[in-house]
């Protein structure tokens, strides 16, 4: 009786007030979408970055014959000293637990290579192999520590620059970050909103059954049978939101962001999998029952004291 | 069942007391009548005792509980034993007679088979039956607060406040509401009202506790509206 009372009571409410609980809904949806777009994103990045780290390498690049003044390369091209000290550097007690493995390649493939990529445009047609020195491709144990190498070898005579590759994509997840960022601003302006319209919601939904709660404060209903409903029609509308957030973010992952990604950044950004909406799903239902929950706790301790 | 000593109370710092050191016993099972002018102290008496406002100073007992110092959260349970009857009925315009009263059981936790069992004879025993599926803006304002009765009787409280239960109501009418009362108060229930109705009260013999300007000047067991003929 208890519950069949207390859901009667909330679909009466949410007849009554039928525009405002919409609105409620609507705006904790689209809210709640920015946070899980948010979310999606952070997990996506989070593979994407794991591939990518899994094939960083630091790229010593040493100095070609017609080098003259850039790097540290005064004395000309790299003797076989210079390399030496190099490999003995990389091979040492304090980068050795770093190195996984280096490898070397001397200037001819490093120049026919470049020939290769960029053959039969104007960028060959200038170059001789006089321009390229060898190269040592080092392969880390920890991609992330890529800095103590290009620190630890980068200023030795005869090295014209130490390159980590994750320099290039440190970029692209510097603006991803950003996206993210965004769309936790906007996320949390609209669950400011949502918080706002609820509390409004609950207040008129209270002021249209004050003849009611009066009643039941008379006849000695206890303060938590009073709010129930109330609270209740706030936590529905925001968990409704919260199920179209989580529809809508998978309908877009699974109808059209994976193709798209696919089609033109698969590269970069590798795939998106829609099952990442139903991994975050749990927590905007959870950020949802706090809307709710703060809204409720904002309005009612006012307005339903015995 | 209900007892004052020297109770005070002030709505606003320096404003006149709206009871002034009243003492009052009323036991249980009475039938007493509070009377005097508008803004003599009958609501404030009465809403003191259902404690929805504080004393000021003085002590009060209702039920054997102390009113000054019951916490927030005993109240609802103490307003249990405490039925309300208002002069403008304060019904649900929504629901039907029925659902009215059952309302007052089911916001208490009451389970179904015990208000399908209740409610009918509280609406016998306001002269209801067979009204129960009418709203109230079908009924006369006599069987509308005839409802009102029913509600505030159907959790059996102990006791019953009406506030000039019959200040919308004709004569004849509130003679009718008047006879449910004293049914009412035949059952064991002790009921305080207020009323200007001189009629009722000179017909009805019983206590008569008369306010002005928030002190009792007249308290007598079987009394009339202005006092002995």
């Amino acid at each position: 009786m208890r519950l069949r009372f207390v859901l009667a009571e909330i679909g009466h409410g949410f007849r009554r007030n039928l525009s405002m609980i919409s609105a409620v809904i609507l705006v904790t949806f689209v809210s709640l979408s920015a946070v899980g777009a948010a979310l999606m994103l952070q997990l996506q990045v989070d593979r994407i970055k794991g591939d990518w780290y899994d094939k960083v390498e630091v790229s010593i690049y040493l100095c070609p014959k017609d080098a003259i003044d850039q790097g540290n390369c005064a004395s000309g091209a790299v003797s076989e000293d210079q390399l030496q000290a190099v490999k003995d550097r990389l091979e040492s007690a304090e980068l050795a637990p770093y190195v996984e493995q280096t490898f070397d390649q001397s200037a001819q493939s490093v120049f026919e290579e470049y020939q290769e990529r960029f053959g039969g445009s104007y960028l060959t047609s200038e170059v001789s192999l006089e321009m390229f020195g060898p190269v040592i491709h080092v392969r880390l144990t920890d991609p992330t520590k890529f800095e103590v190498v290009t620190d630890a070898v980068g200023s030795m005579p005869g090295v014209l620059q130490a390159i980590d590759q994750s320099d290039l994509f440190d970029r692209l997840f510097d603006l991803l970050s950003k996206v993210r960022l965004a769309a936790l601003g906007v996320a949390a302006v609209l669950g400011l909103a949502a918080i706002l319209l609820i509390t409004t919601t609950i207040r008129l939904s209270a002021l249209s059954r004050q003849r009611e709660t009066g009643i039941m404060r008379l006849v000695g209903a206890s303060n938590l049978f009073i709010q129930l409903p109330f609270m209740l029609e706030g936590a529905v509308a925001a968990l409704l939101g919260s199920v179209l957030a989580v529809g809508a973010l998978w309908g877009m992952a699974e109808f059209w962001l994976a193709d798209w990604v696919e089609r033109n950044f698969a590269a970069v950004m590798g795939s998106v999998n829609p099952a990442d909406a139903i991994m975050v799903a749990p927590w905007l239902v959870v950020a949802a029952v706090v809307l709710a929950g703060v809204s409720s706790a904002l309005t009612l301790r006012r307005f339903t004291r015995v | 069942m209900i007892t004052f000593e020297n109770v005070t109370k002030i709505y606003a710092r320096g404003a006149r007391p709206a009871l002034d050191s009243v003492s009052l016993e009323i036991p249980r099972g009475q039938f007493c009548f509070l009377v005097g002018a508008s803004g003599s102290g009958k609501s404030t008496l009465l809403s003191l005792v259902l404690r929805e406002e504080h004393i000021t100073s003085g002590r009060g007992f209702v039920l054997g509980q102390d009113i000054a110092k019951m916490p927030q959260r005993r109240i609802p349970r103490f307003r249990r034993q405490i039925g309300s009857v208002f002069q403008d009925f304060r019904l649900l315009e929504r629901k039907t007679v029925f659902q009215n009263v059952a309302f007052a059981m089911q916001v208490i936790g009451r389970p179904r088979h015990a208000i399908m069992r209740t409610v009918p004879d509280v609406l016998d025993l306001v002269g209801l039956a067979g009204k129960e599926r009418r709203r109230p803006h079908e009924l006369s304002g006599g069987e509308q607060q005839r409802v009102a009765i029913a509600r505030a009787v159907v959790n059996r409280p102990q006791i019953l406040l009406a506030d000039e239960p019959t200040g919308n109501l004709d004569p004849r009418t509130s003679e009718g509401i008047m006879a449910v009362l004293e049914r009412v108060n035949q059952t064991g229930t002790t009921v305080v009202m207020a009323t200007h109705d001189v009629g009722l009260v000179d017909q009805a013999r019983q206590r008569v506790v008369e306010l002005a300007e928030g002190r009792i000047i007249r308290d007598e067991a079987s009394g009339y509206y202005g006092g002995e003929a």
